[in-house]
């Protein structure tokens, strides 16, 4: 065993009374890729920032290269070579890549002017470390997010790091992205360069991770070498639990569609597109960020009407011009973005369930009817199992899982005949994940059809009875789950 | 070549700059007297005063702020200045005084500041807020009034002039003011702050991403006070000038002008969201309002009807900006489609 480069030993914090952290131990080795994960509130944020000086530990020691500090700052953390690029890349979208690589280092020496020239040559030899070819006059905000996640880790390779902590770093990336992310990491590892990498996303723990620490609950519950890891050990150590994959296995009860497209089409988006849904059937949907998906779901419920084509609704052809028709034809749309488009995220969780139904909520002249609301709301909560100590709490206090529950009971309140939902696990951690897919499986067995707009291949797979594959906006691919492996999927997408 | 075109006319000042080109014109067309020498140093006059508060207003708004308490908080400190220096039987120049308006300037804007950069507060509240209190102070505390009588050494300065321009066929006359020089400075000040100096790089760092500021090392809480203490400086010296130039100090002129000074200011480009405008358009859309109020009674249009003009002026110059950025936002995502179907 060689010398750490950091170790973090019994770290204890705790927060007005709740402990986030239970005596932590975490150790890292110089040019190790290390990742660390954990559910939503399982203390790794709390533990990196500890570790980049931002929060004091309440007990407990941290080591670097030996030398032992029991409290650093910021600053110190710098200094020992830690850089951690945070979710949101810290990055000035309204300035030039220049600008973006230079003023860390710029600021660090105390300059009081600017100097173009020294900004350009700093801004020049950081992004030469990994090959990474940009425009530097280009203003930052009009740049792709895997550009911009470029420029925070050149911005971070200025200083004389030794380790960088990468927080969620693939959340916002494509696939093709995601692989290049990954050269990039395996390049800063050759350079001696320690990553640890945040993440609760399976297959990529394993595809670029050499070790492994897990938290639960503040507890460090396993830690070792990535190769004596599997799915189903990671999946416990991450929740506690151990979960049964069911396959969604789907008998057709009636020949005819409740929901069916014919040839439908929006200039610039897709074309040509057909397909039925029937009663308790999951259609899953899957294609590359580019290849319209997102467009068709958003066409399926309104938000941008289709150009060509028709849809019919049990037989009867409707139109959906705006979501207000969808919802009035029993169509149910959860958004890519909840957070952005599916949630007041500052009211309460019981109005974000009931919004939808509201007007079945109302008496005469539109006054709300309390009882029933209230009624409504208490009933959603339970069966859901939405973790929340009073549905008067605002929807931001709760965890990814549990605001996508607030989601789904949001339009399960409307009573629909069809469901359709865009990456409805994306950024939910695994139990929760679990639990949306069974309350999925769950709703197609009473009746309700389906469409999952998903790339997480191993979800659609697992959930649909049958998957269209879309590419540059046509359906290349048509098959039934049952027939079909990520191997054939991915031979459609690419 | 081409690549230089596309940069020039994604950005806001060249249509700003056309525009005024066009209503210039137009005026030109319909009077004959736009272009006239007094009519131009008139108009270099009339800019001094919402030259100098947009040059602080824009600021603000760049580092994602906005203030609408400069005229209130310029108010209060010509006045406070003007009186003290009549009731000491003030006879010296215009130095002292101008002095004495920045230090009050300064104390005023630090306690904006304080508000905003220390305790965190919303820039908007704590303008209202301040706005009230200082219109407070001096109709309560200083016990406002006009003041028809002003320091000899102000009204002398504000008598003087670089030169005079004399329209050669009617030969009315018009002095170029020698406040126009401050305002010039200011001008080169600001542009020399904000371009070359990691504070005014930091203003537009803030106004960009507050927390990535922070992360990066910019003192974030020092500059936002630093910043509203020279704004207070700059709205004082606006003031005072606005007095001299008037011969009279009168404590309620200046109320009420934040409004087209930030309309002014956003006209030019600059985002309301903060991080992104330039000083050049900034003044380019404090020029224009500052022609439209002047000029239209050139082409016969009473000046009673000067509002709905500015008011339409704002609506529309923002409204292209806004449009201009929504289709920016869809030719960069058809980009991004051709460039996933190419790989």
């Amino acid at each position: 065993m060689g010398e750490s480069l950091l170790k973090a030993v019994n770290i204890y914090k705790s927060f007005v009374g709740v402990e986030a952290l239970k005596n932590v131990t975490f150790e890292i080795k110089p040019g190790e890729i290390h990742c660390l994960a954990g559910e939503n509130g399982s203390g790794k944020s709390t533990l990196i920032k500890i570790i980049s000086g931002v929060y004091t530990p309440d007990a407990g020691y941290m080591e670097f290269e030996g030398k032992r500090f029991s409290k650093i700052t910021p600053i110190d953390a710098i200094k020992n070579g830690i850089q951690v690029i945070y979710q949101d890349f810290s990055i000035f979208p309204n300035l030039t890549v220049m600008e973006n690589l230079a003023f860390n280092s710029e600021l660090a020496d105390r300059r009081k002017l600017v100097n173009h020239k020294r900004m350009r040559q700093i801004a020049e030899e950081a992004i030469a470390k990994i090959d990474f070819k940009v425009d530097l006059d280009a203003i930052v905000g009009n740049l792709s997010v895997a550009e911009k996640q470029m420029i925070a880790i050149s911005r971070a390779l200025i200083f004389n790091t030794k380790l960088i902590i990468m927080d969620e770093p693939t959340t916002a990336l494509t696939r093709r992205e995601v692989s290049n992310l990954f050269k990039i990491i395996l390049r800063l590892k050759e350079m001696g360069i320690a990553i640890l990498f945040v993440s609760h996303k399976l297959n990529e723990v394993f595809e670029i991770s050499e070790n492994f620490t897990i938290l639960r609950s503040g507890e460090r519950v396993a830690s070792g070498s990535t190769s004596d890891l599997d799915a189903k050990k990671f999946t416990y150590y991450m929740t506690g639990r151990e979960f049964q994959v069911h396959r969604f296995e789907y008998e057709k009860v009636k020949e005819e569609p409740i929901f069916s497209v014919d040839k439908i089409g929006i200039e610039g988006s897709f074309s040509n597109i057909s397909f039925d849904v029937h009663s308790g059937e999951i259609v899953g949907i899957t294609g590359l960020l580019d290849s319209g998906r997102t467009e068709l779901g958003l066409a399926l419920f309104g938000i941008k009407p289709i150009e060509e084509g028709e849809i019919k609704m049990r037989g009867k052809r409707i139109k959906l011009t705006n979501p207000r028709r969808a919802i009035h034809n029993k169509i149910g749309y959860l958004p890519e973005d909840r957070l952005s488009e599916g949630l007041f995220l500052s009211q309460s969780i019981g109005d974000n369930i009931v919004i939808s139904e509201i007007d079945n909520l109302s008496k005469a002249f539109g006054i709300l009817d309390r009882k029933q609301r209230r009624d409504e709301i208490k009933q959603w909560v339970k069966n859901l199992a939405i973790a929340t100590p009073n549905p008067a709490n605002a929807c931001q206090t709760l965890s990814g899982g549990n605001q996508q529950r607030v989601v789904l009971a949001k339009w399960l309140a409307c009573d629909l005949d069809l469901l359709i939902l865009n990456g409805p696990t994306v950024g939910v951690d695994i139990g929760s994940k679990h639990d949306i897919h069974s309350i999925l499986q769950d709703l197609a067995k009473r009746g309700m059809g389906l469409i999952i707009i998903s790339d997480d291949l191993p979800e659609v797979l697992e959930n649909c009875s049958r998957i269209l594959v879309l590419k540059n906006g046509q359906v290349v691919g048509d098959m039934l789950a049952s027939e079909s492996d990520e191997k054939k999927i991915l031979s459609y997408m690419m | 070549m081409k690549n230089r075109l596309k940069k020039l006319t994604s950005r806001n000042e060249p249509y700003i700059f056309l525009v005024l080109l066009a209503v210039c014109i137009l005026i030109e067309i319909r009077s004959g007297q736009f272009f006239s020498p007094n009519n131009l140093v008139d108009i270099a006059s009339a800019m001094i005063v919402p030259g100098l508060m947009a040059i602080g207003a824009f600021m603000v708004i760049v580092s994602g702020g906005i203030d609408v308490s400069f005229p209130a908080l310029a108010s209060l400190s010509f006045y406070a200045t003007t009186k003290l220096l009549l009731d000491h039987n003030y006879q010296g120049g215009v130095v002292l005084p101008f002095l004495i308006a920045i230090g009050f300037g300064a104390l005023l804007g630090a306690f904006n500041g304080l508000f905003i950069s220390y305790f965190k507060l919303p820039t908007l509240i704590v303008t209202l807020g301040s706005s009230s209190v200082f219109k407070g102070l001096m109709q309560g505390a200083l016990n406002s009034r006009q003041l028809a009588v002003i320091p000899t050494g102000m009204r002398e300065w504000g008598k003087k002039a670089l030169f005079v321009a004399k329209n050669p066929v009617s030969g009315l006359t018009s002095r170029m003011p020698v406040a126009f020089l401050v305002f010039l400075f200011a001008l080169v000040f600001a542009f020399f702050l904000l371009r070359f100096t990691m504070f005014g790089r930091g203003i537009y760092a803030i106004g960009g991403s507050e927390v990535s500021a922070e992360r990066a090392g910019f003192r974030v809480v020092l500059t936002k006070f630093l910043l509203y203490i020279m704004v207070g400086m700059i709205a004082s010296v606006a003031g005072l000038i606005r007095v001299c130039m008037m011969q009279q100090a009168h404590p309620t002129n200046m109320l009420g002008m934040e409004m087209n000074i930030i309309a002014g200011v956003v006209l030019g480009g600059t985002a309301i969201t903060g991080g992104r405008g330039t000083l050049l358009g900034c003044m380019l859309g404090t020029l224009l309002i500052v022609i439209v109020e002047n000029s239209l009674i050139l082409i016969g249009i009473p000046t009673s009807w000067k509002s709905v003009f500015t008011g339409a002026l704002i609506i529309i110059g923002t409204g292209v900006s806004a449009y201009q950025v929504m289709h920016q936002g869809k030719t960069r995502s058809s980009k991004g489609k051709k460039q996933e179907v190419a790989q």
